[in-house]
């Protein structure tokens, strides 16, 4: 399968594992990554802030170029998130505003470029191991399940919301991520702040609010006993992993929970080595959580039986799946 | 030159019309030049539908011997009986009177004056040369049968079959669950009176069980429904009790001894069990129980028989063997009263309802309040004992959203109201209502606020964003923390409690459009059935001789649903009284000579009215049935269908008229009458 | 007709005609109720000196001081929960985002406790428009220096330092082959005008 390819200005540096892991974890699953030729930042939450029409301008420059290049069906793969809604959004509201459409076609031809809105499908990464790739062909794959490992799949805000692409997963309840570590053969820890936000660029303004914001996250993965958090933005796996820190020295806890990205376990539990996946880059590190993982999977939980008196819980769909 | 005489009359409608329409020049012009299409008196006044104004029209048939008559003012839906009646008191045929809509259709709708003008020239030239072509018509008479069936067996329609048994008339009540009492029967409390629901509700239940004139089908279901109005012919199913209702005393003896033991999704909201044969609560009607096959130990694996084995009575009350019955009525009148469905709270993962075990829906909490219920009327936590030290009560779950129910629920404010005085009462916890708006309009509905706030519960303006268990600090750890912003201080609140409540909106029932499809009725877009008019006429449907009560209407409290099913029960005596009922003559027919019997017109009608003779390979329209929609007139490639009052000729003519002038007032060159 | 909804606007356009037109879409701000869930849902909604459903009621209120100098806007983190669970489909994250640059147009976010805020998003996008990537050495080095010098000594031994030697910061900015496409792009685009 080919994709067109959006990487971002974090892959090549700050998330330089996210790249390699992705790059490995496409190569065993078939998927030919086709990167944007000379693409520009997509202003993340920032040339929002400041104007607007050179803001969906600069966006408008990669559409156009991706459109250009028509791999795939105009499918474009994006595995930030940030980039992921940049692009999305503007295509979507080109799409929906004929003025706007104009005026930054009118932007992009100053530099020759064009861009028709709905040309190019926007997805981020996670939706295309999920949906195009699946789930059974991901559990041929595995290798060496990552029995015993408690994840705690973390999603953040700009893959879900605004939806744009309603039918990705629940903006409130998402679980494609917590299906594929089940498919990994881990331990998923449904942690229900698991689609709040990590604060972005809040660090930058008002650290003491970003590290309340990231500190709640951390709790709340931690009171629920989770070994390794999972994400799949790279700024999520900053604020996260890179302050964590800061926020035990704020706060005066200790928690030590290694962040990683989604496709760093895919690769392990492939049966690639941690070194091809980027293991060693983050600042909480990994190696000591990785050692959880054993050889058989934990026994399943016998199903309490009620207590005498105890009101039955309604039914819910995800039952259904174990 | 016409051989009718024409009587064309303009309505100023105050300055409605004669505000954009030049209403003087039309009526001159008129006179003018339709003096050739028979047009012998043209008028205009300010208000035709008055008393004086219809004594002008009157005045003028008699003393003018006019034929036809025109009127141009307001649309046909408001006045056509009006004139049509004073058309009828100087002795000449309603039917013999067109309406045309110049206020609707031009002066509400165009703002430039020249162009509304010449617009009515063309309306009433359209109606002017159509009229020529109506014919006396009488309406038809319908036979009305005295027996009315009543669907659905909630508050509304124990009421509506109450009000119509109790004036000696037959009634047939079908219910589809095992016992009639719907929702209410649920309930605890009623607000705002604090009455206990089934106090006040099983005297009216057992007074339908009880009575000589009502037939009741319960755990029975409608299958088709053919007939028209006064003449209906009803299929019922009669879903096998396997329980043989003419021996069973109701004892309740199989449904101690049965060892299966079912979740109760209905009666319970899924809080409380039942057995696998079972009457839904104590005070059921009728009192004889049912056999939930998916459920029976027998019935899934051939085992068991308790309750048969334990049964008292001679012959054995059960039978395994009783089959489905098929009943076919006939009723001259139907009433719908089937109610509503709980919005699902799973669809609102913020709230963590179905996740979070302290969360409830409003249903589960008055089954935990009503001393019948699981936990025989303690207000107490999942876990079946600890009384809670603080409860939220969460208002518009689902309700007034657009990413769900965009409408008010109605009932949830004071049912919200009602709990918090309950938890009051029964724990002495602190009670929190999270609200947009107090609505409490109805009679003692705001003085029972009132007697809330005297109790002292605590109630913050805010719509509650997330309801969570992920502690943020300390003193929030093993709590549930409704976080809201508190709209009145303009603050962030995290409220820790104990024990939700979620009021849940009401929405329609999941089959309604296939039961209003089923009864040749109409669904609105959030699936409520349809009224033919909001304010005027909230109980009857654009269908004659379907009716519709209570909330499958829309959202509504006890009082109204009572109030609807007793006008919904008076439309229906009113027309038994008649013994007859005049429908409109607006009708398509066919002409059978020119029938092919290609049979193209048989699916398209929307309402049930086409019927064709396999016999003679023919299709025959049924007047009653048949509302002159069109349709199958347009459809019928051999032009075998024609329809009154909107035959080729009467729209062919209207065309003509409609096309004499273009907007500036030229003519128009005249078009052949033979073009199609 | 007799009421003309046309004719009856026919004055001049308020503060709250002001940030409708300048947000992308129709961002429906007419139709808040006020409810709330959007100050219930926001993370940073607790630190705001007004919460976006006040902000809102001062928009509607006409108070464009007081709502440009809020600190609000410069707090949103853009997670658009307000926006997913808005019942009537108001676009809370756009209408901050308007809010942002009609503040820093109109300068008046410099008395908010978020002043610097703006400066790092202009400081961010600098190096966009002359390198065609974004640079965050660059970016911290200017930005923190001079609005938080200790803070930026701090954070470079640990956090600056850590990312450099985990190779996760790039040393020196990388530039795009087509910068001079972009920058043409770029200035058309702020000469027709920031708004949709």
């Amino acid at each position: 399968m080919k994709y067109g390819y959006y990487p971002g200005c974090s892959m090549e540096r700050n998330a330089i594992a996210y790249h390699h892991s992705t790059m490995a974890v496409a190569g065993a699953l078939d998927i030919e990554l086709q990167e944007v030729e000379d693409w520009n930042c997509c202003g993340a939450t920032e040339y929002f802030s400041l104007e607007l029409l050179p803001a969906y301008a600069l966006v408008g420059r990669n559409l156009a170029l991706a459109a250009n290049q028509s791999v795939n069906g105009n499918q474009l793969i994006a595995p930030c998130s940030a980039c992921f809604l940049n692009l999305a959004k503007t295509d979507h509201y080109m799409s929906t505003s004929p003025d706007l459409a104009d005026q930054v076609n009118e932007a992009l031809a100053a530099g020759g470029l064009h861009y028709d809105p709905g040309s190019v499908k926007v997805r981020h990464l996670l939706d295309i191991v999920v949906n195009d790739v699946g789930f059974p062909a991901i559990a041929e794959k595995v290798t060496k399940p990552l029995y015993n490992l408690r994840v705690a799949p973390y999603y953040g805000c700009l893959i879900v919301r605004p939806g744009t692409q309603k039918s990705f997963d629940d903006p409130e309840y998402p679980t494609t991520m917590d299906t594929l570590m089940q498919t990994l053969g881990a331990e998923v820890v449904d942690f229900p702040l698991k689609a709040h936000c990590c604060g972005g660029h809040m660090t930058q303004i008002s650290e003491n609010v970003a590290l309340e914001m990231i500190r709640r996250l951390l709790k709340n993965a931690a009171d629920y006993e989770a070994d390794v958090i999972v994400t799949l933005c790279p700024m999520c796996q900053l604020n996260l992993d890179a302050y964590q820190d800061s926020v035990n020295k704020l706060f005066g806890t200790n928690f030590n929970i290694p962040i990683l990205y989604f496709t760093q376990l895919m690769g392990l539990a492939f049966g690639m080595r941690a070194v091809e996946l980027g293991f060693g880059k983050e600042f909480v590190s990994a190696t000591l959580a990785l050692t959880k993982i054993g050889a058989e999977p934990p026994p399943k939980p016998k199903k309490k039986r009620p207590a005498k008196g105890e009101l039955p819980m309604p039914a819910m769909p995800e039952e259904d799946n174990q | 030159m016409s051989k009718e005489k024409i009587g064309v009359y303009v309505c100023h409608c105050g300055t409605n019309i004669s505000g954009t329409v030049d209403v003087e020049e039309v009526s001159k012009w008129a006179g003018e030049n339709l003096e050739k299409d028979g047009v012998v008196v043209s008028r205009d006044y300010k208000f035709m539908c008055s008393s004086l104004g219809q004594e002008l029209i009157e005045a003028d048939i008699k003393e003018q011997g006019l034929t036809r008559v025109v009127v141009a003012a307001c649309s046909p839906h408001l006045h056509e009986q009006t004139f049509r009646t004073a058309v009828k008191r100087a002795d000449l045929n309603p039917y013999l009177c067109e309406m045309v809509s110049i206020r609707e259709q031009v002066s509400w709708v165009h703002t430039d004056k020249k162009i509304a003008t010449e617009k009515s020239k063309s309306v009433i030239a359209g109606g002017v040369k159509r009229v020529a072509f109506h014919e006396e018509l009488e309406p038809l008479q319908v036979p009305i049968n005295e027996a009315t069936l009543v669907v659905g067996g909630g508050i509304a329609g124990i009421q509506a079959a109450l009000e119509i048994a109790d004036s000696g008339f037959p009634v047939y009540m079908v219910e589809r669950e095992p016992s009639i009492g719907g929702h209410m029967a649920k309930f605890d409390k009623t607000f705002p009176t604090l009455d206990c629901a089934a106090c006040i509700l099983t005297p009216k239940m057992v007074s339908v069980g009880d009575h000589p004139h009502i037939n009741m089908y319960t755990y029975s279901e409608v299958e088709k429904v053919d007939g028209y109005v006064g003449n209906f012919t009803v299929t019922i199913r009669k879903k096998a009790r396997y329980v043989d209702t003419d021996v069973c005393t109701g004892c309740g003896i199989c449904e101690e001894k049965c060892p299966q033991k079912v979740i109760d999704d209905i009666f319970e909201a899924g809080l409380g069990y039942r057995k696998a044969v079972y009457r839904p609560f104590p005070q059921a009607v009728p009192k004889y129980p049912v056999i939930d096959t998916d459920n029976c130990i027998y019935f899934q694996r051939g085992k068991c028989k308790a309750c048969q084995i334990f049964c008292p009575t001679e012959p054995n009350s059960i039978d395994f063997e009783q089959q489905d019955e098929i009943i076919e009525i006939t009723v001259g009148n139907i009433i719908l009263a089937t109610g509503y469905d709980l919005f699902d709270a799973r669809r609102v993962p913020q709230y963590g309802y179905g996740r979070l075990a302290n969360v409830f829906t409003s249903l589960e909490f008055e089954r935990m309040c009503n001393a019948a219920g699981p936990t025989n009327g303690e207000v107490v936590l999942r876990d079946g004992v600890t009384t809670p030290e603080a409860v939220a009560i969460v208002h518009c779950v689902g309700s007034r959203d657009r990413n769900y129910n965009n409408y008010c629920s109605v009932i949830c404010c004071m049912q919200s109201l009602k709990f918090a005085h309950l938890v009051k009462e029964r724990t002495g916890a602190e009670v929190y209502n999270f609200y947009i708006d107090m609505r409490t309009p109805f009679k003692d509905y705001d003085e029972f606020y009132q007697k809330v706030l005297e109790e002292g519960a605590h109630f913050i303006r805010g719509r509650v964003a997330e309801i969570t268990d992920a502690a943020r600090m300390p003193g929030e750890e093993g709590k549930l923390i409704i976080q809201a912003e508190d709209t009145l201080i303009g603050k962030q609140r995290r409220i820790p409690v104990d024990m939700v409540v979620l009021s849940a909106g009401l929405e329609s029932r999941a089959d309604a459009k296939e039961v209003a499809h089923k009864f040749g009725i109409s669904c609105s877009t959030d699936e409520w059935f349809i009224e033919k008019h909001p304010k005027l006429d909230p109980v009857a449907t654009m269908t004659e001789g379907v009716f519709i009560a209570g909330a499958c209407q829309g959202p509504k409290d006890i009082p109204a649903s009572v109030a609807q099913g007793a006008a919904a029960a008076a439309r229906v005596l009113s027309r038994i009284q008649s013994k007859e009922l005049a429908l409109e003559p607006v009708r398509a027919s066919v002409i059978e000579e020119k029938c092919s019997g290609c049979r193209i017109c048989n699916n398209l009608c929307p309402f049930n009215a086409i019927i064709f003779h396999e016999d003679r390979m023919v299709t025959e329209i049924n007047p009653a049935l048949c509302q002159g929609c069109g349709t199958c007139v347009a459809a019928c490639p051999s032009e075998a269908i024609t329809g009154t009052q909107f035959s080729n000729e009467q729209i062919l003519a209207q065309l003509e008229g409609l096309l004499m002038l273009d907007v500036e007032g030229g003519l128009v060159s005249m078009l052949e009458p033979e073009m199609a | 007709m007799a009421t003309d909804p046309a004719a009856m606007r026919a004055r001049a356009p308020t503060f709250f005609d002001e940030v409708v037109a300048n947000t992308p879409g129709n961002p429906r701000l007419e139709m808040c109720i006020q409810c709330g869930t959007c100050g219930g849902s926001c993370p940073s909604g607790p630190d705001m000196d007004h919460t976006p459903r006040a902000l809102f009621a001062m928009i509607e209120a006409g108070m464009k001081d007081a709502v440009l100098r809020s600190n609000s806007p410069w707090y949103c983190v853009s997670c658009y929960y307000c926006m997913v669970r808005c019942p009537q489909e108001v676009h809370i994250t756009d209408l901050m985002y308007t809010l942002k640059r009609m503040a820093i147009q109109e300068g008046l976010y410099q008395e908010s406790s978020a002043a610097t805020a703006p400066e790092f998003s202009e400081t961010f996008i600098d190096f966009v428009e002359n390198y065609g990537r974004s640079f965050e050495l660059g970016l911290a080095t200017r930005y923190h220096l001079r609005h938080n010098p200790m803070g930026a000594m701090k954070m470079a031994t640990s956090l600056g330092l850590g990312m450099l030697r985990k190779g996760r910061m790039e040393l020196n900015p990388k530039r795009i082959k087509g910068i001079a496409q972009l920058k043409t792009i770029l200035t058309k685009a702020k000469e027709i005008g920031g708004a949709a």
